[in-house]
């Protein structure tokens, strides 16, 4: 869904997106790394199923919402990603109740 | 308890960065939490990194945004205790301030705190906007000074405000395809806003960049569209078309992305939890907190400053910020009355002089009536939920469900992770258009701590840090 723009200076990180590895800029946010590998939704909803990927970016929608090194409900947009990270699409499960 | 600090500062945005930076200089021990990696907030975010590691994407980003560098480096120089990284989630009525960020969670306590927690980009609920590939002009903007990042594919951005157009800008000299910007102010909305141009013209800048961006939309070909209505994006597991009427007739286009924004309202939920009195603002269609001239709100020792107290823009939020600084050094008696006047007078003659554009902004961009209330019954209202336009139209009328709160028992929405910040101002919209009232009799949701979920493992690490 999107593309880099050059940038020699970028120091590269290995994540792994379902079961994909890719090389991202360790300045990416873990939703910045899903959105320009794009693959298909980064989570399905609890209520219909429906599909969702990031939405604003800033930590207001929670559509971000994603399973992090084995941590369902992380808000995707707002953590950096670090080596060897393990990111998978979330699947209906319920955001976390506050 | 450790030692309570002088002043807390949430957000390091033009507001917080500032006020810090005057706090400190008068004396005061000062701490500024932020949810991000870096010092600048929205407009100035990754001010840093871009400038150190790839300062010719400046070009892309422009001299506005470049001048955030000497904020942030003020903010670095003056010895403020910084914490990026936390968000808080709670602030108690004695001023503990609760974080949670890569220590787990931590409690400061302050003699005064300053929220300057920035503004959010305000709901846009057309039919399809939940559709992957639907993202926010903020969003988007986000990732190219974040992580480099252009939207790939046929972009559409589509709605309205100063920010819509600045955007566009960006991402056209970025390289992204930007197929047109359609613009979905409705036309009386220009002539209206011919009686406050002179008024505007007297706020130094404003009015020449906005032409500046236009003139430079035509010359790269950009087609920018306007009095655009009914937009509706459509697809499958990604957004695939735009439908929308312009000049009388439907368009339908295939598009990649659509990028959305209706303008910026507060990000009220904070001050919000603070049970901060705030007044329905029917220009802008949100809801502001009440402050004084320096940023007191009703809420003992809770000050607010930037465009979460009232929509400003990104130097006025740091003149707001200063002043606010000023005031808790004239409270904690670091300074006299006279002295913080006499500080206060430049910056508050500055801010006076910045204000005078926003009466014509906010008549030129106030959003059509449909785009805060959607007419469409399908159309999703609460994202977190799933609820629509139509259950909550209907629960008014048939079920005199009678308020937001009411509405929140009903249907769950304002009950997801979001907490109502994407759904609470359409719902109240919806709630007075069906009574025939004004928003303010409707009210909102009544917002609690925490602001943001917190897991029951991080409030295990709870600790106190002694932020000296
Ligand atoms: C997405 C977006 C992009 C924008 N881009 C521009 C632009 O390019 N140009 C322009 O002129 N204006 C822009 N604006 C308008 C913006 O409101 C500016 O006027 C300016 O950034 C406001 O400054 P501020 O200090 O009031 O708040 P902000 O700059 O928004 O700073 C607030 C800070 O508070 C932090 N924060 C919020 N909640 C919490 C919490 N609970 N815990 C910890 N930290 C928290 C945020 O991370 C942020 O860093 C943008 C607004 C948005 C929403
Ligand atoms: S994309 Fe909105 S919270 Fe992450």
């Amino acid at each position: 869904m999107f593309k880099q723009l050059p940038d020699d200076n970028a120091e590269l990180v290995t994540v792994i997106i379902e079961e994909q590895s890719v090389k991202v800029p360790s300045d990416y946010s873990v939703a910045a790394a899903v959105l320009a590998n794009w693959t298909g939704p980064s989570r399905t909803t609890p209520v219909s199923g429906a599909p969702r990927g990031p939405y604003c970016m800033m930590g207001a929608c929670f559509d971000c919402l994603m399973e992090i090194d084995g941590v369902p409900n992380q808000q995707a947009c707002m953590i950096p990603v670090a080596e060897g990270m393990s990111i998978r699409r979330q699947d209906g499960a319920r955001g976390v109740e506050i | 308890m450790s030692e309570p600090v002088d002043l807390a500062i949430i957000g390091a945005g033009p507001a917080g960065l500032a006020a810090a930076a005057t706090a400190v200089e008068l004396g005061l021990k000062t701490v500024v939490l932020d949810e991000q990696t870096e010092p600048g907030g929205q407009i100035y975010r990754a001010i840093e990194s871009v400038t150190a590691k790839r300062s010719d994407h400046l070009d892309i980003l422009g001299s506005d945004y470049a001048a955030g560098l000497e904020l942030a480096q003020g903010f670095r120089a003056s010895g403020a205790h910084y914490l990026p990284q936390r968000t808080v989630w709670q602030i108690d009525e004695e001023r503990n301030v609760f974080a949670s960020g890569p220590n787990g969670v931590e409690v400061i306590a302050a003699k005064r705190v300053l929220v300057a927690v920035g503004a959010m980009e305000r709901p846009v609920p057309v039919p399809g906007w939940e559709l992957p590939g639907v993202m926010t002009c903020g969003a988007v903007q986000n990732m190219l000074k974040g992580s480099s990042l252009v939207p790939e594919g046929r972009v559409m951005v589509v709605g309205l405000g100063p920010l819509l157009l600045l955007i566009a800008q960006q991402l056209a000299r970025a390289g992204a395809d930007v197929a047109a910007v359609l613009e979905t102010a409705p036309l009386g909305n220009y002539a209206a806003a011919m009686t406050r141009l002179p008024q505007a013209l007297m706020a130094p800048g404003y009015i020449a960049k906005g032409r500046a961006i236009l003139a430079e939309l035509r010359d790269r070909g950009v087609a920018l569209r306007r009095g655009v209505a009914d937009v509706r994006l459509t697809g499958d597991d990604r957004v695939r078309e735009i439908e929308y009427r312009w000049r009388g007739r439907s368009r339908r286009e295939p598009v990649d992305m659509a990028l959305l924004h209706q303008g910026v309202v507060p990000n009220a939920n904070l001050g919000m939890s603070l049970r901060i009195d705030h007044t329905w603002d029917a220009m802008q269609r949100c809801f502001t907190p009440n402050v004084d001239d320096w940023g007191n709100t009703s809420t003992e020792g809770i000050l607010a400053a930037g465009d979460c107290s009232g929509i400003g823009g990104a130097l006025v939020a740091e003149w707001r910020g200063r002043l606010a600084a000023l005031d808790v050094a004239r409270q904690l008696e670091s300074i006299g009355a006279e002295e913080r006047d006499n500080r206060a007078q430049p910056v508050r003659r500055d801010r006076d002089r910045h204000m005078l554009v926003r009466p014509f902004l906010d008549t030129l961009y106030k959003p059509r009536h449909d785009s805060l209330a959607p007419p469409d019954a399908d159309t999703m209202v609460c994202r977190c939920e799933e609820v629509r336009a139509g259950e909550i139209r209907q629960l008014t009328t048939e079920q005199n469900c009678p308020g937001p709160n009411q509405m929140k028992t009903f249907v769950r929405c304002g009950m997801g992770p979001c907490q109502g910040r994407l759904c609470g101002l359409t719902v109240v919209e919806l709630m007075a258009e069906c009574r025939g009232v004004d928003v303010s009799e409707i009210g909102y949701y009544r917002i609690r701590p925490p602001v943001k979920p917190v897991t029951v493992g991080e409030l295990a690490t709870l600790e106190e840090i002694d932020a000296g």
